[in-house]
């Protein structure tokens, strides 16, 4: 059971990891364009 | 490389849309200066539909020099423009226009609230209550599967305890958007949805740290973030559908507002929002723009439509000293006009008005899952009450029993389902309707036209197709169709287009000029040629029906007549056949004379038909039909109709529609044809009947999981499993409508 002391811990570590990227991307607005940002990839950066 | 003639010419390259032409006004005052010295333009684009939309505009506004940045967002058409130092606006806008797209400026003052800040923040809130809730149920499931003696009271304190630790920050955070909303409504002295959900997520994170401390056996910490979640998502789904039809709104309200270009006294160009302008402004209306105010022709000649005005369909030529109204369509050549009223004087004034009062007329429509809220808050909490008044004087159990009890009660009871049920339909009905070129633009809309039962059609662009084709084909050459064509290329006008469509494309003959109420004359092959009114192209035999009819003469060869027609859209007949198979009646209502009217109402099969309507009118019958207890939904395309399509109970307008009226419908349909209409309907009120079956779901849940709460015998898993459940159980519902048969 002492395994939990550590492994608890680990999980919520990750799992914070995780939403911390999450709300990063949402304050960075890369949801606001979701149509936009399927067709940018199809653009060549040539200029 | 064959980027550069896609990239050079004007248009969006998908060929999705024509290129437009409008004239070039200077946003500079609706520039924003940002406090690092940035200035910045927001730009509402319209005709950019695809990714090499972006790339050009992107590409052409940021080679303008000084310009730092352009972002443009595909999805809702807002171009952003940062640049420091010394950069005319009014070259971005020109920029724009070279390339073949229309701007206008957003409002600084309304773009700054445009951010979606709620929406945002409860795509937080919705990742904070989804993280909470997969630690805890991972701690849960150890507790769970250990209830038997395996795991010790002391890990299972700590379980708890973490969980505990886990719940009540992610709660306070996550659960702001529900405690927000059941406050005010409280402090109002009224009760919503969000007060049962406030005091279920309140009460069973105060009961769970109870039994903690008291080292007792059951905790619902898991139960109040997975409440927290699912209603979350219902809540956010709702909340992106109708931020979408906000933006759509926004954008089509921007072009309108902004088109007026004011001719400055040093000669320039400035962009003036319609209510801005005071009489004696002079007003540049380039093909393409509607006069915003009353007015006098200063300067210049050409076809303008008038059908908002009179319900004409055919052009009317006007040249200088003519008088304007507001909302004619300048055709043909640009105009220079003198304003002689304000905008609030004007009839594009009363239109505005006569929509805002249809809106607000919608805005009290009570939506099902309010309604369903409405029954089910109250019955809720009687029961929760009666449970835990029960246990504490019916039998020797105690409080700590009677409130555990209750707790359960409201926590098996949550609204999860009902939260879930109308959005997650709504939001695969819109999807599936998109697909089929539909544009849903708010939840409720789906839910009024399922209720509809009476059709109200506009003739002009809704029932026909709102443009002249040539109805005697068979009797022109093919080489006679080429060389009027050739001139008919450097024409705006409807006869010209239509002649233009039915040769496609090719080149202009030389020298060729419009000459504004007359037509185009220009030399093909050495000769001089003509198309246009007959007695100016030299037809003897002209009829007076000039509106429908056009003479080609090439040199000294006899006149050849083109006849023309506002064709009926090809399946007008089956969509009022298939809508009168669905129980729902179609009338149709039409500022045009009566001739036309009668004909296209017996070619589609209507009986009920009213001609020379005004805008008024057109409501008036609305309420007519209402008032019998008829649910109305307006099909119309025009300016005039607009009113009427705010003013019906549901409404439905094409992709060719005045920006007004596309603004004031519930739906926006693409295509030729009118078949969108049935499956909209249809889809409708699959959308409904769904939505029923997961009320009556919820319902049917209710009813087998409140006996079990009240008897006492509901433990964290039970609760736990039957929430997730019944959310799982009505999205599923709620998917079935993508995979249903599409409307015949």
């Amino acid at each position: 059971m002492t395994a939990l002391l550590y492994l608890i811990p680990i999980a919520l570590l990750m799992g914070g990891a995780g939403l911390a990227a999450f709300i990063w991307s949402v304050k960075s607005g890369q949801y606001d364009d979701m149509d936009g940002a399927a067709e940018r990839i199809l653009l060549e950066d040539d200029d | 490389m064959s980027t550069v003639d896609t990239l050079t010419a004007p248009g969006c390259p998908s060929g999705l849309e024509p290129a437009l032409d409008a004239g070039v006004i200077d946003p500079a005052p609706f520039v924003r200066r940002l406090r690092d010295g940035t200035s910045q333009l927001e730009l509402s684009i319209h005709g950019a539909k695809c990714g090499g939309c972006i790339s050009k505009i992107e590409g052409g506004v940021a080679r303008i020099p000084g310009v730092d940045s352009a972002r443009l967002n595909l999805s809702t058409g807002k171009l952003s423009v940062l640049w420091r130092g010394r950069v005319r606006p009014r070259d971005i806008t020109q920029k724009i226009s070279d390339l073949g797209y229309r701007s206008a400026p957003f409002d600084p003052y309304t773009a700054a609230r445009q951010t979606d800040e709620e929406g945002r923040f409860l795509l937080r809130c919705l990742a904070v209550a989804g993280f909470a809730m997969a630690n805890i149920m991972l701690l849960s499931v150890a507790v769970w599967s250990g209830a038997d003696g395996e795991m010790g009271p002391a890990t299972r304190m700590m379980m708890h305890w973490i969980s505990g630790m886990i719940a009540i920050p992610a709660a306070a955070f996550a659960g702001r958007p529900f405690f927000n909303s059941a406050l005010s409504a409280l402090r109002k002295g009224r009760a919503n949805m969000d007060v049962p959900i406030s005091l279920a997520v309140f009460l069973s994170l105060g009961v769970s740290v109870f039994e903690t401390l008291n080292h007792g056996r059951d905790a619902y910490f898991d139960a109040a973030v997975m409440l927290l979640f699912f209603l979350l998502i219902g809540r956010f789904l709702d909340h992106r559908l109708r931020a979408r039809a906000r933006e759509a709104a926004r954008g089509l309200l921007a072009l309108q507002a902004t088109t007026a270009s004011r001719i400055t006294t040093g000669g320039g160009l400035e962009a003036v929002s319609a209510r801005d302008i005071a009489a004696d402004d002079m007003i540049l209306l380039s093909p393409g723009d509607r006069a915003p105010v009353n007015g006098v022709i200063e300067e210049g000649a050409s076809d303008v439509d008038v059908s908002l005005v009179t319900g004409e369909s055919a052009p009317v030529t006007m040249k200088t000293g003519d008088t304007l109204y507001a909302g004619v369509l300048n055709m043909s050549s640009r105009l220079i006009m003198r304003a002689t009223a304000r905008a609030e004087d004007s009839l594009l004034a009363d239109l505005t008005r006569l929509i805002e009062a249809g809106e607000q007329g919608k805005s009290k429509y009570v939506r099902l899952a309010d309604r369903a809220a409405a029954l089910y808050v109250p019955v809720v909490h009687t029961l929760a009450l009666a449970t835990f008044l029960g246990w504490l004087f019916l039998g020797d159990a105690g409080l700590r029993v009677a409130i555990m009890n209750a707790v359960a009660v409201l926590i098996i009871t949550c609204p999860c389902a009902l939260g879930l049920a109308a959005p997650a339909v709504q939001v695969v009905a819109t999807g599936r309707l998109f697909k089929s070129g539909v544009l849903v633009k708010s939840g409720d809309a789906l839910e009024r036209l399922a209720e509809a039962d009476c059709f109200v059609f506009d003739k002009t662009g809704t029932l026909t197709l709102g443009r002249m084709s040539i109805s005697n084909r068979d009797e022109i050459s093919g080489d006679v169709l080429l060389q009027a064509a050739s001139l008919a290329r450097a024409s705006r006008h409807p006869l010209a287009r239509a002649v233009v469509a039915a040769a496609g494309a090719g080149k202009l003959a030389d020298d060729v000029s419009d000459v504004p109420g007359f037509g185009v004359e220009g030399i093909i092959d050495g000769r001089k040629a003509r198309f246009g009114r007959g007695d100016w192209a030299g037809a003897s035999g002209a009829s007076d029906n000039a509106a429908s009819e056009a003479w080609f003469r090439l040199g000294e060869d006899p006149p050849v007549r083109f006849e023309f027609d506002d064709s009926i859209r090809s399946d007008a007949a089956n969509v009022i056949d298939a809508l009168k198979i669905r129980g729902a009646d179609a009338e149709m209502l039409t500022g045009d004379r009566k001739a036309p009217a009668a004909r296209v109402a017996s070619l589609v099969g209507l009986q009920n038909w009213r001609a020379e309507t005004t805008p008024a009118d057109k409501i008036a019958r609305l309420n007519e039909l209402s008032a019998e207890g008829r649910k109305t939904v307006m099909v119309g395309d025009g300016l005039n109709d607009a009113p009427a399509l705010a003013a019906a109970h549901a409404s439905l307008s094409p992709g060719t529609a005045a920006d007004a009226s596309q603004a004031a419908a519930d739906f926006v349909f693409q295509g030729d044809g009118l078949s969108a209409i049935v499956t909209a309907y249809d889809v409708a009120k699959q959308a409904r009947r769904r939505v029923l079956e997961n009320f009556a779901f919820a319902a049917l849940y209710n009813a087998c999981a409140i006996p079990l709460a009240v008897m006492g015998l509901v433990t964290p898993l039970i609760a736990a499993l039957a929430m997730s459940g019944s959310s799982v159980i009505v999205t599923l519902n709620a998917l079935r409508l993508r995979a249903g048969k599409p409307g015949t």
